[in-house]
C-alpha cells in the first residue's frame, strides 16, 4: 500500500487538559478521497491542524510522503493545501493578490499563466481584481480553495468545505476534487454532511471524541453494515402470516398493512422468491413492493450512538 | 531559506502602508510641523539655547524618535495581530517557513515604514529649521537600529496581544511616558541630580542621546554607551522573539 500520510500514535492535549485526540493511526493512501466523518468537536479539525503543522502535536508522528511534519517541515507542508472551515480571508486584497501571495508563502516562482487558469477553473477570474470584502459569501470559499491549490499541492484538506455553500459551488466543488483525483492528489474531506461523504469518497473513516472508531473503503462498509430491507405493502390488513414463513425476520406494522423483511443483500439466497411465493399462496393481496437500503448516515449514527453520542449531536441533514 | 515567502509578506505589508499612504505620512507630516509651530516657534523662542543649540533644533531629534518608536511599534504589532485577530494566520503557520523568516517579512516591512516615515520628518522639520547632520553615518545607525529593535518589540506585543485593548495598552501606559521622559524635548542635565538618576534607567534616554549626538555632537550619555544600550535592546528582543517561536507562545496550540 502506498501511503501519502502516516499518523503514528498521534495525541493532542491542550493547555487546559482538554484531549482532543487521543492515539489517533491511521493511513492516508495515494491518491484517494478520504472522507473524515464525525460529530461537532470530535476532532476532525484539530487532526487535519496537527497535520498541517498549525496545531503542535503532544505526542505521536505524522509523516507526509515520508517527511516528518515537524523534523522537516518544509517538505512536508509544500505538499499539502488547506481550506480552512471559516471564512479566514482578508478584507483589501484583490484575489489575484492574495492567491499569489498563498503562492509566494509556499515559496513557489510567480505564475500567472497557472493562477489564471486556477481562477478560470474556479469561475473567479472575472472578479481577480475585486477586493475580498466585495465578495459573496460563495466567492470567498472558492478564493479559498484557489488559496490552497495557488501551489499545486499534492494533497488537499478541505474542513467542511460545503458549510453554508449553494448547489451549484457544491457541484463545482465536487467537480474540481474529481479533477484533483484524476491527477492524482490525495483529498482528506471532513464533513458531518454523510451525503457528501457517499457520493464522493473513496475510502471513509469516522472519528468521535478524538478517536477514530473505524477506516473501511466506502462501498465494503456499506456493504459490511448496511441492512438491506424488502417493503410490502398489504391492500387489506394481514394480521397473521403463514407458518412458512416463521423462521424469516419480518415485521409488521400496528396497522398490519405494511410487512418489513430484513435480509442480507450480499448473501447468495436472500430468500425474497420464497416469501414473495409463500406470500401468494396464502392468498394475500400485496399493493406494492419495494426495496430500500441504509445510507451511511445510518451507519455512521449507529456508530456515534454506539460510542456514547449524545442525540443531539447527531449529524445533520443536508440541505439542498 | 524560503525568499519567496519573505519576499510576499513584506510587500504584502508594505503594500498595506501604500494603500492608506495618504494617513501614513500625512498624520507624521502635520504633528510633527504642529510640534514646531508650538514648541519650535511659540515656545521655543522663549528658551534659551541647550548646550549651544536652538531649542527648535533641539527637539529635531527627540521628536523624530518619538515618531518612529512609536509607529515601529504601531506597525509591527498591528501587521501579526491583525491575522491571529481575522484567522488568516493559518496560511503562515501551515506554510513550508520558518518563524525567522515570517519575522524578517514583517519586522523587516515595519522598520521600512518606520525609517521613511523618520526621514519624512526629518524632511519636514528641515523646512522650520536650519538642519544639520554632524555625523550622518551614526544618524543612519541609530535610526535603523531604532526602527528594526522597536518593531521587533511591536511584534512581541503583537504576539502578546489578545485583544486591541492589550494591542494599546503598551504603547499608551509605557513608551509614551518612556518617550516624554527620555530628554526628548530636554536635557537630562536640566533636572535635579535625582532624576537624572533615575532617567538613566529609562531606554529611550540613551537612543534620543545618541540620535542628537549625530546631528549636534550634544548628548546626555556617551555615544558609545547609547549603541550599546540599543544593541542590547535589540538583542533582548530577539532573544524573546525566538522564545515565543520555539515555543509557538500565543501562535500555535
Amino acid at each position: 500500500m502506498d501511503n501519502i500520510i502516516s499518523i503514528n500514535d498521534l495525541a493532542k492535549v491542550y493547555d487546559n487538559g482538554f484531549e482532543a485526540l487521543k492515539t489517533i493511526n491511521l493511513d492516508i493512501e495515494r491518491g484517494e478521497i478520504l472522507a473524515l466523518l464525525g460529530p461537532n468537536g470530535a476532532g476532525k479539525t484539530t487532526l487535519i491542524s496537527t497535520i498541517a503543522g498549525i496545531v503542535s502535536p503532544s505526542s505521536g508522528t505524522i509523516l507526509v510522503d515520508g517527511h516528518d511534519n515537524v523534523r522537516d517541515y518544509r517538505s512536508a507542508r509544500k505538499l499539502i493545501g488547506l481550506v480552512p472551515q471559516e471564512l479566514t480571508i482578508g478584507a483589501f486584497e484583490t484575489v489575484w493578490n492574495t492567491v499569489s501571495f498563498t503562492r509566494g508563502l509556499f515559496g513557489q516562482k510567480k505564475d500567472p499563466e497557472y493562477i489564471t487558469q486556477l481562477l478560470k477553473d474556479l469561475s473567479l477570474y472575472d472578479k481577480k481584481d475585486n477586493q475580498l470584502r466585495m465578495l459573496s459569501g460563495g466567492m470567498k470559499r472558492r478564493v479559498l480553495i484557489a488559496k490552497a491549490l495557488s501551489h499545486a499541492p499534492r494533497i488537499l484538506f478541505l474542513d467542511e468545505p460545503t458549510a453554508g455553500v449553494d448547489v451549484e459551488l457544491r457541484k463545482d466543488m465536487w467537480r474540481i476534487v474529481n479533477k484533483l483525483r484524476e491527477s492524482g492528489v490525495t483529498v482528506i474531506l471532513t464533513t458531518h454532511y454523510i451525503e457528501e461523504a457517499e457520493e464522493i469518497a473513496d475510502r471513509i473513516a469516522v472519528i468521535n471524541h478524538g478517536e477514530i472508531l473505524l477506516v473501511e473503503d466506502k462501498t465494503e462498509l456499506m456493504q459490511k453494515l448496511g441492512k438491506k430491507q424488502l417493503i410490502v405493502e398489504f391492500k387489506e390488513p394481514q394480521f397473521s402470516l403463514p407458518d412458512s414463513l416463521k423462521d424469516y425476520s419480518l415485521d409488521i406494522d400496528d396497522k398490519g398493512l405494511v410487512l418489513t423483511y430484513t435480509y442480507d443483500a450480499t448473501a447468495d439466497a436472500t430468500g425474497i422468491t420464497r416469501l414473495l411465493q409463500s406470500l401468494g399462496e396464502a392468498g394475500m393481496s400485496l399493493k406494492d413492493v419495494r426495496t430500500t437500503q441504509s445510507s451511511l448516515e445510518d451507519i455512521f449514527v449507529d456508530l456515534v450512538h454506539s460510542d456514547g453520542i449524545a442525540a443531539n449531536e447527531q449529524p445533520k441533514e443536508k440541505s439542498a | 531559506m524560503n525568499f519567496a515567502a519573505i519576499r510576499v509578506i513584506y510587500r504584502a505589508e508594505m503594500q498595506r502602508a501604500i494603500n492608506t499612504l495618504f494617513q501614513t505620512l500625512a498624520s507624521p507630516v502635520i504633528s510633527t510641523s504642529l510640534y514646531f509651530v508650538v514648541f519650535g516657534s511659540a515656545i521655543g523662542s522663549r528658551i534659551q539655547t541647550i548646550d549651544g543649540v536652538s531649542y527648535g533644533l533641539f527637539i529635531v531629534p527627540g521628536l523624530t524618535m518619538l515618531t518612529i518608536l512609536t509607529q515601529s511599534i504601531s506597525n509591527a504589532s498591528f501587521g501579526i495581530y491583525f491575522p491571529k485577530f481575522s484567522g488568516t494566520i493559518y496560511e503562515v503557520l501551515s506554510a513550508p517557513l520558518s518563524f525567522f523568516e515570517a519575522l524578517i517579512g514583517y519586522v523587516g516591512a515595519a522598520a521600512t515604514k518606520s525609517f521613511v516615515i523618520g526621514v519624512v520628518i526629518l524632511l519636514t522639520a528641515s523646512l522650520f529649521v536650519d538642519l544639520q547632520i554632524e555625523h550622518p553615518i551614526w544618524m543612519l545607525t541609530f535610526l535603523v537600529l531604532t526602527c528594526v529593535s522597536f518593531s521587533l518589540f511591536g511584534f512581541i506585543i503583537g504576539l502578546w496581544a489578545d485583544s486591541f485593548e492589550k494591542l494599546q495598552i503598551v504603547p499608551i501606559l509605557v513608551i509614551t511616558p518612556l518617550v516624554f521622559l527620555g530628554g526628548s524635548f530636554y536635557s537630562i542635565n536640566m533636572l535635579p541630580p535625582f532624576w537624572q538618576t533615575v532617567s538613566l534607567f529609562n531606554p529611550v534616554v540613551y537612543l534620543v542621546s545618541g540620535f542628537r549626538w549625530s546631528f549636534f555632537e550634544v548628548s546626555d550619555v556617551n555615544v558609545w554607551t547609547s549603541l550599546t544600550m540599543i544593541l542590547i535592546f535589540l538583542g533582548v528582543c530577539l532573544a524573546v522573539v525566538s522564545w515565543m517561536f520555539k515555543t509557538g507562545y500565543k501562535l500555535k496550540e
